[in-house]
């Protein structure tokens, strides 16, 4: 892989972050609704963060599994096949079920980062990135191909690392930025006119992240 | 599941109040006798059509006896909440559980005219799958349609409290109990909540036996009705706290939170306190600490009679007591209606403060003994019951039937189903409209009604109207 490839992949990184922030789903109306709730802008902020929280411990726990198995160089091409396989099937998945996981709305309002981590989790969030981790991976493996195994773990947990938390940062500031926008400007009918129904292009897009991975990987 | 939220969903209650102004009402009739299938009727309330005031579509069940009392929305505005991830619904079905047969349909209203069953489930149904009989109020909340009912299990529905049961937002399938600990609720009527603030608000009435067949006198007379009101946490499902009102206040019904959910009180209507017949209105709110508290905030007297105009039910008295049998909150959260059946007045308090209700109206039409006839000359059965809020606060629609066998204790000369409407003024004030006078077909009565997109007693919203 070229050095413009690997920009390609840190770009889609900070992309998905930004896909999953502006998302309502994943709980930028929260934020708003705690400003209003407690009559004060910061709570919007302390919402965010936990959100922030929630979402970057979901990708965390899907990545770093990977980063382990990545240590396995002989077989990374194998893997990188069967974590793509693994995203399409979820997106069809989600194609096929449309229904909503409902032990989502037995959370508490006031436990945020617990919702952000589950909703995270249910709706495949972190598993979306894996192929783009697996990707940044690979360019940088292919140079430490006969490396110790210890380093190349350091090496991908790094990377896994770095992917969670730059996802992360797009991600709540996306999100942040349309919160504030819609608590300071644009007003709460923004909410119901701009909330697209994103459940089938978010199984498509599961579909398609998987299906590049595995394009390029064959 | 659709592209974009249903356009009669809204964020918050004052974006619900500048949402186009209803259209079509639908009103529940039911045969008192059960020798007629009830029904829903189409009520065009557009004063710009040729059609005002009229029914124009009625859709009768295929069974009898089922007792329609109150009903609801399979989707509203609660949608809106990012928890819970529903906000593709359509608000189409209304859920209309027979609150005397246990069966439960579900009428597909996307075209209003044209309204037709979707899916009938049957009591059998309800009783193997929640062990409660005699579903009443429906609510659309976290985890799908929220449904209290009135009885317990068994032939007479005392067989184990009576309780809510959820079913699924988008099959109608029954999901199951929703009380994981009730603590030491046995009796249920009425229910709401605030969705944000996580918690619910739920009250009682009485036991079938104690209402099926009539208002039982010596319950009543010796406090045997229900008189406390629940406070749950809500996604926990368990009651955290029970605030009894006192045994005399008798029958606590209608719950009615601030819609707005930053503020965090609330009303409960109590029908009669046995020791002098009086009315009565409670504010409850939550504390700083968490922990609820109500005060009786209203006291509405009972009207001094001669024996001779009474019902037998009453005739010892001397006195009619006011009944407040239903209350409604506009969306502003400024007034509060309260149907008084017994004397026939609908009374409109100013709750600007909450905890010191102001008399702002009054609208006297029918009662046991006023009697009181509408502007256009005709008679009013029975008394004001049933009360709905236009959403912007400016229309309010009422029926006249309580519950079959309790009309003909109360009213035992009377017969017959009414709408009327009253228009609220710039500053408060209520008065009839003499041109909206909806005479339901002979042999039914009417009891709830719902607006089209929305009213003031279906919809819960999750953000803080600003």
């Amino acid at each position: 892989m070229d050095l413009n490839s690997t920009a390609a992949l840190w770009w889609a990184v900070v992309a998905s972050g930004i896909y999953h922030g502006v998302n309502p789903g994943m709980g930028w109306p929260l934020a708003v609704s705690a400003a209003l709730m407690e009559r004060k802008r910061s709570s919007l902020w302390m919402a965010l963060l936990a959100l922030a929280g929630g979402h970057l411990l979901a990708m965390a726990a899907i990545l770093f599994p990977f980063s382990a198995l990545m240590a396995l160089a002989a077989w990374q091409r194998e893997i990188q096949i069967g974590a793509a396989c693994l995203v399409i099937g979820l997106g069809l998945y989600l194609l096929i079920n449309r229904r909503h996981p409902r032990f989502l709305a037995r959370v508490p309002p006031s436990r945020l980062a617990l919702w952000s981590f589950l909703a995270a989790m249910a709706h495949g969030a972190g598993l979306m990135l894996v192929p783009i981790y697996l990707g940044i991976c690979g360019t940088v493996d292919t140079d430490t191909g006969h490396a110790a195994a210890d380093t190349l773990i350091g090496g991908n947990v790094t990377i896994a690392a770095a992917v969670a938390l730059l996802h992360t940062a797009a991600m709540m500031l996306s999100g942040g930025a349309l919160a504030f926008g819609v608590y300071r400007w644009l007003g709460l009918k923004f909410l119901s006119k701009s909330w697209f129904n994103l459940d089938l292009v978010w199984a498509l897009s599961l579909i398609l992240v998987g299906g590049l991975s595995l394009w390029h990987v064959l | 599941m659709t592209l974009r939220p249903d356009p009669t969903f809204h964020a918050t209650p004052k974006l619900a109040m500048e949402a186009p102004a209803e259209t079509l009402a639908f009103t529940l009739m039911l045969s008192p006798d059960g020798s007629q299938p009830d029904g829903l009727a189409v009520v065009d309330v557009d004063p710009k059509s040729k059609t005002y005031g009229q029914i124009v579509h009625s859709l009768f069940m295929p069974n009898t006896g089922d007792e329609f009392h109150h009903f609801g929305w399979n989707a509203c505005s609660s949608a809106l909440s990012p928890l819970t991830g529903h906000a593709f619904l359509e608000r189409r079905y209304l859920i209309i559980p027979g609150i005397r047969s246990s069966r439960i349909y579900i009428i597909d209203v996307k075209e209003p005219l044209k309204a037709k069953i979707h899916k009938i489930i049957e009591p059998e149904e309800v009783f193997a799958k929640t062990g409660y009989s005699r579903p009443h109020t429906i609510h659309c909340g976290p985890e799908g349609i929220y449904v209290s009912t009135l009885g317990g299990g068994g032939k007479d529905g005392t067989d184990g409290p009576p309780g809510m049961f959820i079913m699924d937002c988008e099959t109608f399938e029954i999901l199951g109990r929703y009380e994981m600990d009730r603590g030491v609720q046995d009796k249920q009527y009425d229910f709401w909540w605030n969705l944000p603030r996580n918690y619910m608000v739920s009250s009682e009435w009485g036991l079938p036996p104690q209402y099926e067949n009539g208002i039982v006198p010596e319950d009543l007379l010796s406090n045997k009705y229900g008189h406390s009101i629940h406070f749950w946490d809500l996604r926990a499902r368990k009651n955290v706290q029970t605030i009894d009102f006192g045994e005399n206040h008798q029958m606590a019904l209608e719950i009615r939170p601030a819609h707005d959910p930053a503020k965090q009180y609330g009303f409960c209507g109590v029908v009669v306190d046995t020791t002098n017949l009086e009315g009565s209105i409670w504010t409850w709110w939550r504390k700083d600490d968490g922990t609820f508290d109500a005060k009786k905030t209203v006291t509405i007297p009972p009207h001094p009679a001669a024996a001779d105009d009474l019902p037998e039910l009453l005739k010892g008295f001397e006195a009619v007591p006011p009944l407040v049998t239903d209350i409604d909150l506009s969306l502003d959260d400024k007034y509060l209606y309260v149907a008084c059946w017994g004397t026939g007045e609908m009374h409109q308090y100013d709750v600007s403060d909450p905890m010191n209700p102001t008399l702002a109206g009054k609208v006297e039409l029918g009662g046991i003994v006023a009697d009181t006839k509408h502007p256009n000359g005709r008679d009013f059965a029975y008394g004001p019951q049933m009360v709905e809020i236009s959403r912007d606060g400016k229309r309010v629609y009422w029926t006249n039937s309580l519950y079959s066998s309790w009309d003909d204790q109360f009213y035992p000369e009377d017969e017959g189903g009414q709408m009327v409407m009253a228009h609220v003024g710039e500053d408060g004030g209520l008065t009839l409209d003499p041109d909206f006078y909806v005479d339901f077909p002979k042999g039914y009565r009417a009891h709830q009604i719902r607006l089209e997109g929305g009213d003031c007693s279906t919809d819960s919203f999750c953000y803080p109207s600003v």
